[in-house]
């Protein structure tokens, strides 16, 4: 006798419920929880504003610019100034005009990469730096109760770090002079998001 | 025939998804006992594993008699931290972690040139301070010292693997791919002291 196919399609349910069934595990109650969300979590943190994309992503291409050391020294000198910024911001030390802050991040160093300006090494680690606190701090004072704090802090500075390599990455192209054409109206693209942003802050 | 023995595969079906189990509370086992946990205890613990490979990474980039030094004395002070905090009923608290973090990576962010007495205090210190803590959370009943062993030896396997790839590291670039992993730690511990410092905490 040939099966029907109700018998074939309940003959395959039941299968796929005995190998979930044989594959199901005990629950670890209170084993870490939220650990992958916090990671995770972290990661995306940077990534969810643009006017914090754009200035990270610009200090990567003006890293390349310079070349080196500065390309390395400016995404060293971000993330730890950054995380400065943040821990203040999770002290919960205020710091005034933190939007102002970020958006004139934006404009000051678009206009850099536009302008390829080249000022000593301390003065571009220094503007860096001191835009980086901004960042910081609003990313401190966002960060969401509840997570792990570890993991949470993990996922952020990898993805500030991703952005800065995605900018050198990027930057890269400025050894041909078409690519430092491109480079040039990156800059120019970013410094009027920053306007923009800037304009909205005052706004 | 054919229903019957389907009737059956279900009953046993429900019958295995219904088995109790027991409840793991707290604890993060392998089940395969004691050592093993031990040895996966850095996948899960990510508090120890930074920390170790930054000092891993510190020793590669001062060298080959750094690495070397720190490959014994690491798990031997992990070990004997680790047997202090079996032994010590004072609990210190996990947040001294974050020190861990924001010397070593510092240190490395920095490429400091340190002398070989200086790598191998930061190592004992370094051991001291996180063995002891594991011991503490190691007590039985918990994996105890089958534990302990297990994490010295997944120890010495990190060191080895982690600071014999920096040691052979040439390119000037390279180097300065590990600075920039050092600065990514010293900022995670900036971090972890802002979330530890948070009102309310």
């Amino acid at each position: 006798m040939t099966p029907s196919i109700s018998g074939r399609r309940a003959a395959a349910g039941l299968v796929a419920f005995l190998a979930m069934a044989a594959i199901a595990q005990p629950a670890l109650a209170h084993v870490e929880p939220g650990q992958a969300g916090g990671f995770l979590n972290g990661l995306r943190h940077p990534v969810s504003g643009l006017d914090h994309v754009v200035a990270m992503v610009a200090v990567g291409l003006w890293g390349a610019q310079l070349g080196a050391p500065a390309m390395w020294l400016l995404p060293i000198t971000f993330p730890m100034v950054m995380a400065l910024g943040g821990m203040l911001g999770l002290m919960g030390v205020p710091l005034p005009g933190v939007e102002i802050g970020i958006a004139l991040s934006a404009l000051m160093l678009g206009v850099m990469v536009l302008a390829e300006a080249r000022p000593p090494l301390a003065v571009a680690a220094i503007l860096v730096g001191f835009f980086a606190i901004f960042h910081g701090h609003a990313h401190g004072t966002e960060l969401p109760p509840g997570e792990n704090g570890l993991l949470y802090s993990a996922g952020f500075v990898t993805a500030t770090g991703l952005l800065h390599a995605a900018g050198i990455a990027i930057g890269l192209i400025h050894r041909w002079r078409s690519g430092r054409r491109l480079l040039r109206a990156a800059g120019a693209a970013i410094a009027m998001a920053g306007a923009v942003y800037l304009w909205r802050a005052f706004a | 025939m054919r229903r019957r023995a389907l009737r059956m595969a279900l009953w046993v079906g429900v019958a295995i998804a219904l088995s109790p189990s027991a409840v793991e509370a707290h604890l993060v086992t392998t089940g395969l006992g004691p050592v093993y946990d031990g040895i996966s205890h850095f996948i899960l613990t990510p508090a120890d594993l930074i920390p170790v490979l930054a000092l891993a990474l510190l020793a590669g980039l001062r060298g080959a008699p750094h690495a070397r030094a720190s490959l014994i004395i690491l798990p031997a002070a992990w070990l004997a931290g680790g047997l202090a905090g079996l032994v010590i009923s004072h609990r210190l608290s996990p947040a001294w972690t974050t020190a861990s973090f924001l010397v070593l990576g510092g240190l490395v962010a920095a490429d400091a040139r340190l002398n070989r007495p200086a790598t191998i205090a930061l190592t004992v210190a370094l051991g001291l301070l996180h063995g002891m803590l594991n011991g503490q959370a190691m007590a039985p009943p918990g994996p105890g010292l089958a534990g302990l062993v297990g994490v010295a030896g997944m120890l010495f396997a990190l060191v080895a693997l982690a600071s014999a790839l920096v040691v052979s590291l040439r390119a000037p670039w390279a180097r300065v791919v590990v600075r920039v992993a050092g600065s990514w730690i010293a900022a995670i511990g900036l971090l972890l002291l802002g979330w530890s410092l948070r009102p309310g905490m």
